[in-house]
This record gives C-alpha cells, sequence and structure tokens, in this order.
C-alpha cells in the first residue's frame, strides 16, 4: 500500500514505536493527576530515565536492566516531587516545574560520558508465523516487547481505575480529597504512591527513547516529549483508551514528518519539526475551549495541596 | 511524631530566612556532589561564590561578568514574578526571550548599514513587542478558549528554537559570513551595539532595563491597585473576584509584561553580550529565571539579590569548570537543588512544626 512514495505500513508500524514513549508517561502521569496530582516533572522524570536507561544498559550489557533501572530512577525523582508537595506541603506547579530544570542538569551530568556510545539492541519479539501475515503481521507482530508492554498498561491502567476498590479509591482522593480523608483513606499515602507510578512510568518511557527509538544518548534528548505526555493527558480527558488514541495521533505526525524530512521536500526542516509542538497547542485549545466538558472531565481536586486539619 | 500545624498568616521571619537556609543546603549538597565527581568541595564552593569577586587572579574579568548575567535573569524574573503571584504562571519566558531578540535583530539588518541613534530604540521597541506578542498565544488561548498557559507557554518554547534556527542557518544569515550560520555580528554596527556604558563594569542598557523593572514592580506591587489585585487573585481567588478583579484582564496584563520583558532581555543580549543570532543564542536565562523569581519570594528587592547569586553561579561555574574540570551540567543541578530546597524550607514559613507525644495517635494523613 503506496500513497506517493510513502509506505502506509510501515508508517503505521513506525508511528506505534514513535508513540510509545510518550504513552508510557502519559499513562503514568493520567493515574497521577486521577489522584488529584499536577505532576509538571514529567519531562525531567524522562530524561533521568532515559539517561539512567541508558547508562546501566551499557554498563551491564542488557537493556532489561537498563529498563529496570529507568524504572527506579523515574519513580526516585517522583518520590522528590511526593515528598516536596505530600509531605512538606510544596506548590505542585513550581515543584514540578523544579524537578524538569533539575532532570535536565542531572542528565547531562550523568550522561556525559555517554555521548556517541551505541547501546545493547533489545530483540523484537519473535512472534514466528504470526509476523509474516502481509499487512497485519508488520504492524502488528514485529515490535520489541515494549511496545506491548505499552498497550497491556492502557489496558492494566483502565482496569485498575474503572473495575477495582484500589482503582476507585484513589479516584476518590481525586476528586475530592477532604471527602475520602472523612471515609477514612490515606490520602497522602495513595497519593505519593500515584507519583511514584507515574515517575516509574515515565521512567521506561525515556529509556524505551534513548535505547530503543534513538536508540543513543544525546542531552536534552526528550526535546519536550514530557510536555507533549502532559498535554495527552488533557486531551484524553483523563481516560486511558482516549490517551492511546491521542499518542498514536502524534505518533503518526511525528513520522510523517520526519518522512517529509527526508523526502527532501523544499520546505526548511525547522518548520516541519516544529509541527508536533503547534499541533499539541491546537489540539489543547480544542479539548479545553468547550468549557463545561473541559471541567466535568478534570479530577476534582487536581492541583490543589490537601492539610488534614486537626 | 512530628506534625505540621497550618500558621493563621505566614511567618515573616521564616519568609525572609528560607532563601538563606536554602542556599547554606545546596552548597552542602552541592559540596557533597562535588566531592563524588572527584573533586575538593571547599575549592570548589570557593571557586563558585568567592573567587569570582575577590580573588585578584580572576576578579577582574570576573565582576563586570557578574551584572551581564544578571541583567537579563532578573529582568526576567521581575516579569514572572508578577504572574507568578496573581497564579499565572507563564513558564514559556525563554520563548518569549528568542523571539524578542529576534525582532530586534530583523529591525537592526532592516536599517543595516545606515547610522541612525533612532535604531537601538527601535530595537528595544520591537523587542519588547516580539516578547509580547509571544507572551499573547498562551494569554489569549487562555482567555479565549480556557487553555492551560502552563503547557501552551511552554510547547511555544520549542516552537522559538526551531524559529531561530531557522533565522540562523537561512532568512537571518550573514549574506558576508562566508555560508556560516549566524547573523551579522551586531556589536559592529555602532546604531544597534550594546555596549558597555562604563567601561569594565559590565553595565550595559540591559542591566539598566533590570533595575528600572525592579524599581518599576516595586511601585506597581506596593502602591497600585493592579499590584494588590495581583496579589489577591493568587491568594484569595474567590474574594478578588467579588472584589471585581477581571480575572482574563490579569492573565493578559502579567503574561504581556512578563513577555515584554523577557523579549528586552533577548534584545539586550542580542545585540550585545551574544553579539549576534545563532543557533545556540539561547542560553536558559528563561528557565533560570524562574529559580531567580522564586529564590526572590517573587519580591522584586528580592530577585535583585536572587538574580546576583544566580549570576555568580554561571560564573564560578565557568570558573569551576576552567580549573578543576568541574562539568558545565554540575552547576545546572545545582541550581535545580537550590529550586528544591527552597521549596522544602517553604513549610516553615507557611506550617509551625509540632512535636506531640507517641502514645496519642496523631493523624498523620
Amino acid at each position: 500500500m503506496e500513497i506517493g512514495s510513502l509506505n502506509v505500513v510501515v508508517l503505521i508500524a513506525s508511528l506505534m514505536v514513535a508513540a510509545t514513549p510518550i504513552l508510557m508517561a502519559a499513562i503514568g502521569e493520567l493515574v497521577v493527576e486521577k489522584a488529584g496530582v499536577l505532576n509538571l516533572g514529567v519531562e525531567g522524570m524522562m530524561i533521568t530515565g532515559a539517561v539512567s536507561g541508558f547508562a546501566i544498559a551499557v554498563t551491564t550489557g542488557s537493556p532489561v536492566m537498563g529498563m529496570l533501572g529507568a524504572i527506579i530512577a523515574g519513580a526516585l525523582m517522583a518520590l522528590i516531587f511526593g515528598i516536596l508537595t505530600q509531605v512538606l506541603m510544596a506548590n505542585q506547579v513550581a515543584s514540578g516545574l523544579a524537578l524538569t530544570l533539575f532532570g535536565l542538569g542531572f542528565s547531562a551530568l550523568v550522561g556525559q560520558g555517554f555521548v556517541g556510545i551505541v547501546p545493547p539492541r533489545t530483540a523484537k519479539l519473535d512472534f514466528g508465523p504470526l509476523s509474516d501475515i502481509p499487512v497485519l503481521g508488520q504492524i502488528l507482530f514485529r515490535h520489541d516487547a515494549l511496545v506491548y508492554v505499552s498497550l497491556l498498561m492502557v489496558a492494566g491502567v483502565w482496569y485498575w481505575l474503572t473495575r477495582t476498590r484500589s482503582g476507585r479509591i484513589l479516584r476518590a482522593v481525586g476528586e475530592n480529597h477532604d471527602s475520602a480523608h472523612a471515609l477514612g483513606y490515606k490520602v497522602r499515602r495513595v497519593r505519593i504512591l500515584a507519583i511514584m507510578f507515574g515517575g516509574a512510568c515515565a521512567g521506561l518511557g525515556g529509556a524505551y527513547l534513548s535505547l530503543i527509538r534513538v536508540p543513543q544518548w544525546t542531552e536534552g534528548m526528550t526535546a519536550g516529549a514530557g510536555w507533549i505526555a502532559l498535554a495527552l493527558v488533557v486531551f484524553a480527558s483523563w481516560r486511558p483508551w482516549r490517551a492511546l488514541l491521542g499518542a498514536y495521533l502524534f505518533g503518526g505526525i511525528m513520522v510523517l514528518q520526519l518522512n517529509l524530512q527526508a523526502a527532501g521536500l523544499r520546505f526548511p526542516v525547522e518548520y516541519l519539526s516544529m509541527s508536533p509542538y503547534l499541533i499539541t497547542i491546537l489540539v489543547l485549545v480544542i479539548m479545553s475551549s468547550s468549557r463545561a466538558r473541559a471541567s466535568l472531565a478534570a479530577p476534582g481536586s487536581l492541583g490543589q495541596s490537601f492539610h488534614a486539619a486537626g | 511524631m512530628l506534625r505540621l500545624e497550618k500558621r493563621p498568616s505566614p511567618s515573616r521571619a521564616w519568609n525572609y530566612a528560607t532563601p538563606l537556609v536554602a542556599v547554606a543546603a545546596t552548597m552542602f549538597l552541592g559540596g557533597l556532589l562535588f566531592l563524588a565527581l572527584g573533586k575538593n568541595p571547599f575549592e570548589a564552593i570557593r571557586l563558585i561564590f568567592w573567587d569570582p569577586l575577590f580573588s585578584p587572579q580572576f576578579a577582574a574579568y570576573s565582576r563586570p561578568q557578574l551584572l551581564v548575567k544578571a541583567g537579563p535573569l532578573i529582568l526576567i524574573a521581575v516579569g514572572l514574578s508578577i504572574g507568578f503571584r496573581a497564579g499565572i504562571w507563564n513558564i514559556g519566558a525563554e520563548g518569549q526571550y528568542i523571539i524578542g531578540a529576534l525582532c530586534a535583530a530583523a529591525v537592526a539588518l532592516f536599517f543595516y548599514p545606515a547610522e541612525n541613534p533612532l535604531v537601538f530604540p527601535l530595537m528595544i521597541v520591537a523587542g519588547a513587542f516580539g516578547g509580547w506578542l509571544w507572551a499573547m498565544i498562551p494569554a489569549i488561548l487562555k482567555t479565549r478558549f480556557n487553555t492551560n498557559e502552563i503547557l501552551v507557554s511552554l510547547l511555544l518554547v520549542y516552537v522559538a528554537e526551531k524559529l531561530l534556527a531557522a533565522a540562523a542557518t537561512s532568512f537571518m544569515r550573514n549574506p558576508d559570513g562566508g555560508g556560516f550560520p549566524g547573523s551579522r555580528d551586531f556589536t559592529r554596527y555602532p546604531s544597534s551595539a550594546n555596549n558597555e556604558i562604563i567601561a569594565n563594569t559590565g553595565m550595559h542598557w540591559g542591566v539598566v532595563a533590570a533595575f528600572i523593572a525592579v524599581i518599576f514592580a516595586y511601585v506597581l506591587l506596593q502602591r497600585h491597585l493592579l499590584g494588590f489585585q495581583v496579589r489577591l487573585a493568587g491568594q484569595a481567588p474567590r474574594a478578588a473576584r467579588f472584589a471585581g478583579v477581571n480575572p482574563a484582564r490579569l492573565v493578559v496584563l502579567s503574561l504581556g509584561f512578563s513577555g515584554a520583558l523577557a523579549g528586552m532581555a533577548g534584545m539586550f543580549e542580542v545585540s550585545g553580550p551574544a553579539k549576534l543570532v545563532s543557533i545556540d543564542f539561547n542560553a536558559g536565562y528563561g528557565f533560570t529565571a524562574i529559580i531567580v523569581a522564586f529564590l526572590g519570594r517573587l519580591h522584586p528587592v528580592g530577585i535583585l539579590l536572587a538574580g546576583l547569586l544566580l549570576a555568580l553561579t554561571y560564573i564560578g561555574g565557568e570558573l569551576a569548570q576552567f580549573m578543576l574540570g568541574l562539568p558545565a551540567a554540575a552547576i545546572q543541578v545545582f541550581q535545580g537543588m537550590l529550586l528544591f530546597f527552597l521549596l522544602a524550607f517553604d513549610v516553615l514559613s507557611n506550617y509551625r512544626v509540632r512535636f506531640s507525644m507517641p502514645g496519642r495517635k496523631a493523624e498523620a494523613a
């Protein structure tokens, strides 16, 4: 299937890869926001995950160890944010920004010895004959394991938030922390755990970027992916499946834009590479313009500090 | 057990003390970081905080740099602090700074090589206008469509960076530059040059503008109705609405003000210290200014002091890089830690720490 010089099958397969890091980070942030916390540090946690995952994978020679390391590093970064906002009652916006500024510096510091190194390869999953199915096999069965992990994360988070008791407690905490507290739920504990989950997801997304998608370490390599993930949560109206849809849309735009660059159009590269950011803004505007819908979808206590009196 | 009890009103003493405590804690943890990097922590801290100002060997070069670096930081941070006080988060100053510089550069290149004393003032106006315009995008999207200004202003930084790259490599490239990226050198075009006003002090017009901005913001916040509305909207949004504060107007004004100042900072930088429009023209002042604004407690005078301190970390960082081989990123980490500590210690100004008996069940949540 070809349109012009673009092969649609390859395009769909590669947009899934392009979307995976932001999908992971967005799913994590979605859970955090469902718990009523706005963590603007996604970019910082992602790049910390990217550099830690890369460094660990290169030194141990194992991409799996790298991924695990990235998960832990992201969760630890998130824990700093959790302690600041939940224990020390710091402003969430400022703390999130601090996390991003710190993460960018920290990753540059750790990563300086790893520039220009090729990481160990991550094997693709072997689906045997399935991957030979025309079109469908190419799109669905020729990826690395993490693409499927990200899909499982979407399904898992959806199931957890809507079908399990603990997921409902988390949502209650996010909707109205005073009521949740009055019912005896540990608001602070739930939120810190959610924040750490979000950090772990962002860290894994970052490691996917540095170990599989690029795969290389360069300073500031996330290039706003964390911020796009934050926008994606708004786009998704805080619903996991919509986050998947949104991530694949963005993935499509990114891949298309890169393909156009490679096709050598007589159009400056800089303007094409603006498009993901501009489209993100456009989407944000469309999603927020209908005031009633946006305010209904957002968790009730989003971004507010909780301090139990007495 | 430790327990936090909310103070009826923030403690004034802690309000002044937390920045100092945060700086001390950052020096301590930063020292440990330098130690972990295999450097002598005492030497590193001395090189960063003492030698740029007082060492006979380096001070002659470093001291003027203090004002050069502090100028844009203060100018941008003063603008940001107004919005931050009102709970309006412009975190895209870096982008407004770039666009301001590009607009000012466009004016200079338009008049080049004609000499005219009006070129420089026109560039200032263009710089402020460019920054204002770029900040108006999140402002109007916020007031018209209720779009989150944090995300929009930040995403526009990336767009501005791409525009900068396009300017440096194509539409503003120096035609006499032998095909290298980068515009003409504005310091070599007398009408556009932002030179030192007093030789060897680092005092250029951008520093003057920063001082004026500090005074202006001080008067605005302390003596003007708008300043009162800004503070009210930040501290008690509901009360502000009842008091007749128009939130949309506040968004447009505070984003516009911070954008204009950031754009102006970009103008002074491109026509002076940076010399030209290049791909890596923006050095992160727009983000560091966020730290400056918080460290200065969103107060104009505090921002003045905080701007000087962070300028010192830049210069001292370069010195430590040169003398000890301390990585440049270590200073970025250092600045990030400073903001962490500041936010952490702020708990002391808003809450009282109480000790309670372990026997009695204290509500921990």
